[in-house]
């Protein structure tokens, strides 16, 4: 160091440190995101509860039909795979189901 | 996500003082740097503010800085977090290793005292100790055991040492030299090495044991708190008479014939026991003292001998009488024999920057006089402290539970402290007295450390000026006493 002089054993320490570090090291990428708040993304975001399964591990406590489930995946976000991708190709996909626990047969697979 | 904005400086924490006429800062992990101009210069700027970070190059390179040098000055600060960029958060200190070696024990050989010195925290009002029923004196066997305990947990450490304490720890002289030839058999044996002190308050001191602790070379701190006057205060036999004129002769003894180690003396300051510097004079250049340390007394709120804040005014400003001397005599290569002032500059050589205020539960244990285990000689004979005893180890929950307590990074009044790495909220037992809990930052005393350790980091920067080869006869002393 030439403006720091270290005048104890942990100074000389980082001395160490610092004056071994890479002054060609990539820099640019390594600052921190500034703070936020946690915004989780994607399903979550639909705040549906009765997702899965409920505290015991259960399906029958859900204050959601389980077979909702595939809706918040269909309309309020796509999960590829799960659903078909209502947004380009299957818009039409849920139009017999208007009652997911009565009609879900009626849901049908896509062919693409 | 917009785009990445520059890196705006600013100050990180430290504690920046002056001595000799040049500019040092002191960082809360244990560092000290001397700065010149430019660094100096630097931080002065980012007092005003933050700083983005091509600004401060700029503003540097229109003062004449070539930019390389500029980025390297910003570089060097960084590094040593004297400023910071973004949203840098200083790491939480880290928990020592669950499995820390034991390298020091402290042996309660009894807990019985033929003083009765008003303020003892052993057996005075705020006695924490609870002896009834237990043995008066330790037994052979236990010593023996507490040896044994101590050479096991400490295992990798070369050397360990062995604190005789009390009570008055000479009331049980015989055991203590057992144990110092059973440890020094059994440590040689492993090819170790173990060092011994005793503290004591001189009054059963003869030519015998004197030879036998200069012999052993056993170090000797003696309790004690000034010429006649002040010593007869407080420091008393249960009659009530004074013990300096029995003591007098007995220490003058021990000076002049135990040559192995240095003879500390350590004054407890109470109401009207304040006259720091006569007491100095009195145990270093009367009667003969390598050295002299000075603590206020331990004391729940309101006792009779609790110093007041206008005496701890006058205690303060004789600190800096005598530490102003110790400066002086360091400036000539002399050792001064304050030791309030070495202790701390042997911890700041180290840089060191606590977890803990001391070793107390972590590389120290006390074991009283049934074999219990504490925290340390303050806590022995406590039931609500125990940790364990010598015959079946550490008790690791109770261990957990004190050190967690401990920990500077759960006493919330330490994290803005500057002083924090040498004092981590201070002694665990004087917070227990005052707080009722071992892990209160001592609040009580917060302004006065913090005054003292300015006091001796001045000291410090002085010398690393005008005679750092000073600095260098601190390396081997101990950083945690």
């Amino acid at each position: 160091m030439k403006h720091l002089r270290p005048l104890n054993a942990k100074a000389r320490r980082i001395d160490e440190v610092v004056s071994s570090l890479d002054a060609n090291d990539v820099v640019a990428l390594q600052q921190p995101r500034p703070q936020r708040p946690h915004v989780p993304m994607g399903c979550t975001l639909s705040f549906s509860p009765g997702w899965e399964v409920d505290a015991g591990g259960g399906t029958a406590g859900l204050c959601q039909p389980v077979e909702r489930d595939i809706y918040d995946c269909y309309v309020t976000c796509f999960w590829p795979v799960q659903v078909p991708d209502h947004v380009n190709n299957s818009p039409d996909w849920a139009n017999k189901c208007a009652s997911a626990t009565k009609d879900w047969r009626d849901l049908d697979i896509v062919y693409p | 996500m917009s785009g990445v904005a520059p890196l705006a400086y600013r100050l990180g924490e430290f504690h920046p003082f002056a001595a000799a006429e040049h500019n040092f800062v002191y960082l809360p992990a244990g560092a000290l740097f001397e700065l010149d101009e430019a660094a100096g210069r630097l931080i002065r700027r980012l007092e005003e503010g933050e700083v983005p970070h091509p600004a401060l190059v700029d503003e540097l390179m229109a003062s004449g800085y070539e930019r390389a040098d500029a980025e390297a000055l910003i570089g060097e600060l960084r590094g040593a977090r004297i400023i910071v960029a973004g949203d840098m958060v200083a790491a939480p200190m880290a928990n020592p290793p669950a499995d820390f070696p034991l390298q020091a024990l402290v042996m309660n050989l009894t807990n019985q005292c033929n003083l009765a010195c008003t303020y003892c925290y052993e057996f005075g009002a705020d006695k924490i100790a609870t002896p009834h029923g237990k043995p008066k004196y330790m037994s052979l066997e236990t010593a023996k055991a507490s040896v044994d305990f101590l050479l096991a947990q400490s295992a990798g450490r070369k050397a360990v040492h062995i604190t005789f304490f009390g009570g008055e720890t000479l009331m049980n002289f015989p055991l203590l030299r057992d144990v110092v030839a059973y440890a020094r058999e059994r440590a040689q044996g492993q090819g170790r090495s173990v060092g011994f002190s005793l503290t004591t308050n001189a009054t059963l001191l003869s030519p015998a044991i004197i030879g036998f602790l200069s012999e052993h070379e056993i170090g000797v701190t003696v309790s004690i708190d000034g010429p006649p006057d002040l010593q007869d205060k407080r420091r008393v036999y249960k009659s009530g008479r004074g013990s300096y004129a029995v003591i007098e002769p007995k220490l003058r003894a021990l000076i002049a014939n135990h040559k192995t180690r240095a003879i500390t003396a350590r004054v407890t300051l109470t109401d009207g026991v304040t006259d720091v510097i006569r007491i100095y004079r009195h145990l270093k250049d009367n009667l003969g003292f390598h050295e002299v340390g000075f603590a206020p007394v331990t004391a729940s709120n309101r006792q009779s001998y609790s110093i007041d804040d206008a005496d701890m005014e006058g205690v303060i400003a004789q600190f800096h009488a005598l530490a102003d001397e110790w400066l002086e005599f360091a400036l000539r290569g002399e050792m001064h024999g304050f030791s309030n002032v070495s202790e701390t500059i042997g911890e700041l050589v180290q840089g060191v920057n606590k977890s803990h205020p001391c070793g107390a539960g972590l590389g120290l244990l006390g074991v009283g006089p049934s074999g219990d285990l504490a925290p340390c000689h303050r806590f022995v004979d406590a039931d609500s402290h125990t940790l364990g005893h010598v015959a079946t180890g550490i008790d690791q929950g109770k261990r957990s539970d004190f050190l967690t307590r401990g920990h500077v990074g759960a006493k919330y009044d330490c994290q803005t402290c500057w002083a924090r790495p040498l004092c981590a909220g201070g002694c665990h037992h004087e917070a227990f007295v005052r707080y009722g809990d071992t892990g209160h930052a001592n609040l009580h005393y917060c302004d006065w450390i913090r005054d003292w350790t300015d006091i001796c980091l001045r000291i410090y920067g002085a010398l690393s000026v005008q005679n750092p080869g000073f600095l260098g006869r601190f390396a081997e002393r101990r950083a945690l006493s």
